[in-house]
């Protein structure tokens, strides 16, 4: 195996009150070293969900869990999804690692900084405390945090936001991972300190040659980081391609609509914002057809009664840039590149 | 040049705060806003930007009294409120309302819509023409949102729809001056672009000033006329919007505007972007002199002695020793 990480048509659903819930639908990513894959979708599209499938911290007692992850570690590989828990946990911030999204909560405010992410190495290396101790100030050191024996003295309240959010790398990182995921990494940050910390994951990814899967809603960080994107919607792909695939031609009409709504420094600010029409739907009553059907503005283009009846297939000319849609692609291809291009200037 | 709706000279707000020292409390001041000066016209939108803990909350609810400013003053079509009592502010509120950022907790959830929505009549007092049910279901109308949903409760609305009911109510009364505090940052991207448009379209049709307060950059280049970049409780930049973003004077501005990541990945592999380094100071001790210098790459002594003024350069208006 190749890639680091695959994931193959992985299926989520939980049981709700109301009835079950689909919040992944047989989603394939895979990963390899040295690479940033980006998962792109907005709140409820799936992609938190997905990435907490890749360490395995559902409940399986609850939780149903089809498809397959299969993760690499050296020369055997194992599969999230059907492993038994301890061998996840063996594979677990060593193999696979996280950093989570909100620095604040993700931090215990009981224990030393320095402490804290000793812990994440003696969970692998049981005994090993001086060790530990020693790798947890070099990682200190390794994401910017000046004055490593000081600061790994302290707690997390001493720390700022983007500080935290370099203590969280540092953990993240303090067993050498093949496999980083980055859920939302910097949506609890202000942009200077944004800037700084996707520099600081871009030169990590350099030097340890790491996969990286960033799970995020902000175009921008993707267009900055990304090498590979998946677009999702209501726990579906809807569109997967290199970074100027779905930038520059994107193929389906929900990436188009994201990329026309987002305002654009530089663009002239009089115009109206052209906003998708609708909101997402419920993943309890998803509609037969496409799930973005009764929001997109180019139902007409397709096969009449298509969209509605019908579940789109993720297709493409090419192996590499693919999407869900019942428009034939020549017909999209030529019509949102022409599009895109107009809302860029 | 017509007189402004709203003058805002020298505002301060400092928030008390203590710390032991020994057996000792030291009595200390967080100086939230430290003295902003500016005007907003009729009609005019004024974006207000600036990172967490820069005092663009505080400033927008110091404006509109809802907390009272340490010094300064406001004035408000010719008036003086600064000092005024808080039963002489409530028929002013009529014409200065507010939207909040988290559509979530701004609605009481054991209220209907239609009630949320009618409350400003209620406390003002006025009954519209036609009665207040018939206005709160134009209201909801003109917000996009459905009038036969008046007799539901918050936790049925989406984040989008709570964000339009919150925008109904603080145009029911035709104000005359809104802050918007973070309207769309809880929003996901296609439901924002929507609430951005009604803001908009709502502000032409009945000639609404409003101060956008907002940490986005491309938000609030889209929607203002000239923008305000805060920071640490002082205003480093005022401009016009194309001003500003087409030609930055101010070291913090040309900082703030780099680090924007824009959706267009081989503009973002081109681009020269500049990391500031480390972190706001604290609001309690800032730095003497410039608040910036202990990020600015152009720091020089004189940065460290003493507070530059806003001052005008070209267009716009900048404190800063060195503008660019």
């Amino acid at each position: 195996m190749k890639n680091l990480l695959e994931i193959k048509d992985l299926k989520v659903t939980f049981p709700t009150d109301d009835g079950f819930v689909q919040a992944v639908d047989g989603v394939s990513i895979s990963v390899a070293p040295g690479e940033t894959v980006a998962i792109v979708g907005e709140s409820g599209s799936g992609k938190t969900v997905t990435s907490l499938s890749v360490i395995g911290l559902h409940n399986r007692k609850v939780t149903q869990i089809t498809g397959s992850i299969l993760v690499k570690d050296k020369d055997e590989s194992l599969d999230i999804v059907s492993a038994p828990l301890d061998k996840i946990r063996s594979y677990r911030g060593r193999v696979v690692s996280m950093i989570f999204q909100d620095p604040m909560s993700s931090l215990h405010p009981y224990y030393k900084i320095g402490s804290q992410l000793a812990e994440a190495y003696l969970v692998h290396h049981p005994g090993k405390k001086e060790e530990a101790n020693k790798k947890a100030l070099e990682m200190l050191s390794l994401v910017g945090i000046p004055e490593p024996q000081v600061r790994a003295k302290e707690y997390p309240h001493q720390f700022s936001g983007g500080m935290r959010q370099r203590v969280m790398i540092a953990m993240a990182l303090m067993n050498d991972p093949a496999v980083l995921i980055a859920d939302e990494p910097t949506t609890a940050l202000d942009v200077t300190v944004q800037a700084q910390i996707l520099q600081l994951l871009k030169d990590l990814q350099k030097n340890l040659n790491m996969g990286i899967l960033l799970i995020t809603h902000d175009l921008g960080v993707v267009a900055q980081v990304a090498d590979r994107v998946h677009v999702m919607y209501a726990g579906r792909i809807v569109e997967q391609g290199n970074v100027d695939d779905i930038f520059y031609s994107p193929h389906a009409p929900y990436t188009l609509g994201l990329l026309k709504s987002v305002p654009r420094i530089g663009s002239r600010g009089s115009e109206r914002l052209k906003a998708i029409p609708g909101q997402p739907p419920s993943l309890i009553n998803l509609p037969i057809g496409c799930a973005f059907a009764p929001r997109c503005e180019y139902i007409s283009l397709a096969d009449e009664n298509s969209c509605e009846n019908l579940r789109p297939q993720l297709l493409g000319n090419s192996d590499s840039h693919k999407s869900r849609c019942h428009v034939p692609e020549e017909k999209r291809d030529k019509l949102f590149t022409a599009e895109i291009k107009g809302a860029r200037t | 040049m017509s007189s402004p709706l709203l003058s805002v000279r020298n505002l301060q707000k400092y928030f008390p705060t203590s710390r032991n020292v020994g057996f000792r409390k030291e009595k200390l001041q967080v100086k939230a806003v430290d003295g902003i000066s500016f005007d907003l016209m009729k009609g005019e939108t004024l974006g207000l930007v600036g990172e967490s803990g820069c005092g663009k909350t505080t400033a927008g609810r110091t404006i509109l009294k809802l907390i009272e400013p340490t010094a300064g003053e406001i004035i408000f079509e010719g008036q003086d409120i600064t000092k005024l009592r808080p039963g002489l502010m409530t028929p002013l509120r009529a014409q200065m309302q507010i939207i909040f950022q988290d559509p979530f907790s701004a609605l009481n959830p054991r209220q209907t819509v239609g009630k949320i929505i009618a409350a400003p009549f209620e406390i003002q007092k006025v009954t519209p023409e036609g009665g207040v049910k018939k206005e709160v279901a134009g209201l909801m109308q003109r917000v996009g949102l459905n009038p036969e949903h008046y007799n539901r409760y918050p936790h049925e609305f989406s984040g989008g729809q709570r964000q339009r009911i919150g925008i109904a109510r603080a145009i029911a009364l035709k104000p005359k001056l809104i802050v918007a505090d973070e309207p769309v940052s809880a929003l996901d991207v296609s439901i924002q672009a929507q609430v951005i448009n009604l803001i908009d379209d709502l502000q032409k049709a009945d000639g609404i000033s409003i101060v956008f307060i907002a940490h986005d950059l491309s938000v609030v280049q889209h929607i203002s006329d000239r923008v305000a970049v805060m920071y640490l409780g002082k205003i480093m930049e005022l401009a016009k919007t194309e001003d500003l973003f087409t030609a930055p004077h101010h070291p913090y501005t040309t900082a703030l505007l780099s680090a924007v990541p824009q959706p267009d990945p081989r503009g973002e592999r081109n681009r020269e972007r500049i990391i500031l380094k480390g972190d706001l100071p604290s609001p309690i001790n800032p730095p003497a002199g410039c608040v910036f210098n202990t990020r600015c790459w152009k720091v020089q002594e004189v940065c460290r002695s003493k507070t530059p003024e806003l001052l005008t350069v070209g267009k716009s208006q900048v404190a800063c020793h060195f503008p660019e």
